[in-house]
């Protein structure tokens, strides 16, 4: 008896998922990668090798995504994953309004990233910005938040925190309450206090959550593209563009090879940043 | 998860359903006309009101967005096959871009074409074949200027660069914004190094030649590259308001109009939305062309956008009747009851109304007197898609225009490629 038949049985099984898979997923993939490679009017394509790569990597209106697409996603992922964590440890404890609070720090995930960018752009208007008017009748003269070329950047990755810390402070919550209280008992016993509490079993075993936190501030960050486009336009001039508006921009211009390679680059940068990322966090994960 | 997900299955089948309903001619035809939503609509829907009582043909607008965005929406419907039977789009290098011959309906040998004025014809033609009639009057690119304060600041219209800056420095020193910058609408910066077009052709006549034919570019020709120098020297003088970056179009218009911004660098079609913002104020402001070094000043004139009738479209008579009708006499004369012009129309034997505004009544000298000249992007089939950009980065200082002039070329070269010129 042979256990390993073989039979076209299981196979139809999976054809209908390998179909979906292949002609939604694997096909379009292989296809992009050949149109990456030339100059391609939706009709005609023309081979040009890696003209189109060549020329993303060179061109400074172009390199400038990388640039900024790493510092933006470095610098969400990094806050989301710090504010999360303390708004997590806050709202564990058992507090006055604590349900009400949890819904505070959520809300802002509820609201369309469009609608958050064209409200925050109007709040951070230089001259009748709410922002700024608050900060000069206390008599700080404020920056032009979206002009100023070193700051726009920042600015946008601030208000992306301020939408998506409730994403990553639920993910905390969830597992701050999954560690066994049996811990902090121990450690009560000892004589420890709350800072060691947080030190020594709060901080090790909220690991994995903190992992998933880490994982997905920074994919969620390379990717972003509704709130630059809805704030700034990759403006002014070209310094907040990410990689993902320089693809919509060049898509626009009506070069869709070029525009298929920023494609190509992305994902490759996604994956060859997000996975080892991933393997060197999951490492250091400990059991509970 | 699966009840409400029905609910959307539902609710889209009645969309697609209530769609096709809608599309159904109940009585006559009703065809789609897709327009961006910053132009102004009186005039058309002026000319749809007419066209609906003589041919029982009527209109559906749908609108999209400028700039960019817009050619980013024409471009997606014209890939999928999803287009409007009529469409509203720029004449030249971007309509180009659009692969007409292949989308959009051969008007040639139409009999009402023979009233198109060539000039602009030839900005919406392929290859000897004419794909589109003007949706609108042509335009001047230059400075829009309130006149109240001129007067009151004792000013005169410049006539060379070095008096417009002149001009600056005494606005400014009566405390107002010399030059309204409005960059937060990216489009509206460029208008600095493009109405300069008519001082490069009248150093350099055939630069245009050349620069499609990639024997010059902008970085190398210094008369061309004056035209970025020209806009980074407007914002390094102090001349422009602080908040530029983040004001829009609109609230440059409205800035203009109430006379705290003096100077707009715009073209003349904004006139129809300055009277719509503020009627009563539309007669302050008065038009020049910009200036140049030396030499008699001129105009550099924007043809009108098109209309163009799309190929595949389900109702391309009709489509084709109701265009003929907007560039009849009738039509034209429904257009202006509705809309006054901003500029000469490029029809024949269309003349304008004596009531025109002031700032189209100061254009109309450079006409007479022959000092126009077409923008760059009716002369050649090449813009590139980065300029706006790029003009943001050099008006507000962070680019030097020489670098600028060298991203800009690498852009244009790109657009070059894309479209199989000859020499690139």
């Amino acid at each position: 008896m042979s256990t390993t038949t073989r039979s076209a049985y299981p196979w139809l099984f999976l054809a209908p998922a390998a179909l979906v898979y292949g002609g939604l997923f694997l096909l379009p993939t292989l296809i992009s990668l050949f149109f990456s490679m030339t100059r391609w009017t939706l009709t005609a394509w023309y081979f040009t090798g890696l003209d189109n790569f060549a020329s993303f990597f060179t061109e400074p209106s172009l390199s400038i995504g990388f640039t900024n697409t790493v510092l933006y996603a470095a610098i969400t992922c990094g806050l989301k994953v710090v504010l999360g964590l303390l708004l997590g440890v806050l709202l564990s404890s058992s507090m006055r309004a604590r349900g009400f609070l949890r819904s505070m720090v959520f809300f802002p995930n509820l609201i369309s990233t469009i609608a958050v960018g064209i409200t925050f752009s109007s709040l951070m208007h230089p001259s009748r910005g709410v922002i700024n008017q608050a900060l000069a009748a206390l008599g700080i003269p404020g920056p032009d938040w979206l002009g100023n070329v070193h700051l726009a950047l920042v600015s946008v990755a601030l208000v992306d925190v301020w939408k998506g810390v409730g994403v990553a402070t639920v993910i905390y919550i969830a597992g701050i309450v999954s560690i066994p209280p049996q811990y902090y008992e121990a450690l009560q016993m000892d004589g420890g206090n709350a800072a060691q509490k947080f030190r020594w079993v709060t901080l090790p075993l909220v690991r994995p959550a903190m992992n998933a936190v880490v994982i997905l501030a920074f994919i969620g960050g390379l990717r972003t593209f509704d709130l630059v486009w809805a704030m700034t336009r990759g403006g002014p001039g070209f310094t907040t563009d990410l990689i993902a508006s320089i693809i919509y921009k060049q898509y626009t211009g009506g070069f869709y090879g070029l525009a298929t390679a920023g494609n190509v680059i992305l994902f490759a940068v996604v994956s060859f940043l997000a996975v080892p990322l991933y393997r060197w966090l999951t490492r250091h994960e400990v059991d509970l | 998860m699966r009840p409400s997900r029905f609910v959307v299955l539902a609710f889209c089948a009645a969309a697609l359903f209530l769609g096709g309903a809608a599309s159904i001619p109940a009585q006559g035809t009703t065809l789609s006309f897709l327009i961006d939503n910053q132009s102004a609509l009186d005039g058309i829907k002026g000319v749809m009101a007419a066209a609906e009582k003589k041919l029982g043909i009527s209109l559906t607008i749908d609108l999209r967005p400028g700039g960019a965005e817009g050619d980013n929406v024409v471009k997606t419907r014209l890939a999928t096959g999803d287009m409007d039977d009529l469409s509203y789009y720029n004449s030249g290098s971007l309509f180009q871009a659009l692969n007409p011959p292949q989308n959009f309906v051969d008007l040639t040998d139409e009999p009402y074409m023979k009233d198109v004025l060539d000039s602009f014809k030839s900005t919406v033609s392929v290859n000897g074949r004419v794909y589109g009639i003007p949706a609108d009057a042509a335009m001047g690119g230059g400075w829009l200027y309130n006149k109240k304060v001129y007067a009151q600041l004792g000013l005169k219209v410049p006539t060379t660069w070095a008096q417009l800056l002149a001009n600056c420095d005494r606005i400014k020193a009566a405390g107002k914004t010399a030059v309204i910058g409005s960059y937060k609408d990216d489009w509206t910066s460029q208008l600095i190094f493009l109405a300069d077009y008519f001082n490069v052709q009248a150093k350099d006549p055939t630069f245009a030649a050349d620069y499609t034919a990639h024997r010059a570019t902008i970085a190398g020709t210094p008369v061309a590259l004056r035209s970025f120098e020209k806009l980074q020297e407007i914002y390094k003088r102090g001349y422009m308001n602080k908040d530029l970056l983040a004001t829009t179009f609109e609230q440059a218009l409205k800035m203009l109009a109430d006379g705290s911004g003096v100077h707009y660098p715009m073209l003349t079609f904004a006139l129809v939305n300055i009277k719509t913002l503020a009627p009563d104020k539309v007669n302050d402001i008065g038009f020049f062309g910009q200036p140049g070094d030396s030499g008699a000043s001129g105009l550099t004139v924007w043809m009108p956008a098109g209309i163009y009738v799309y190929k595949n479209g389900k109702n391309v008579d009709a489509a084709k009747k109701w265009v003929g009708f907007f560039v009849s006499k009738e039509g034209i004369a429904a257009d202006m009851e509705k809309q006054k012009p901003s500029g000469p129309f490029a029809v024949r034997g269309a003349s304008l109304p004596a009531d025109v505004l002031p700032a189209v009544k100061d254009m109309l000298p450079y006409f007479d007197s022959g000092r126009t000249a077409p923008a760059l992007e009716f002369v050649s089939p090449i813009k590139g898609p980065n300029l706006p950009q790029i003009c943001v980065e050099v008006g507000s200082g962070i680019t030097s225009p020489l670098d600028a002039a060298r991203q800009y070329d690498k852009d244009v070269e790109k657009q070059a490629k894309q479209l199989g010129l000859p020499g690139w």
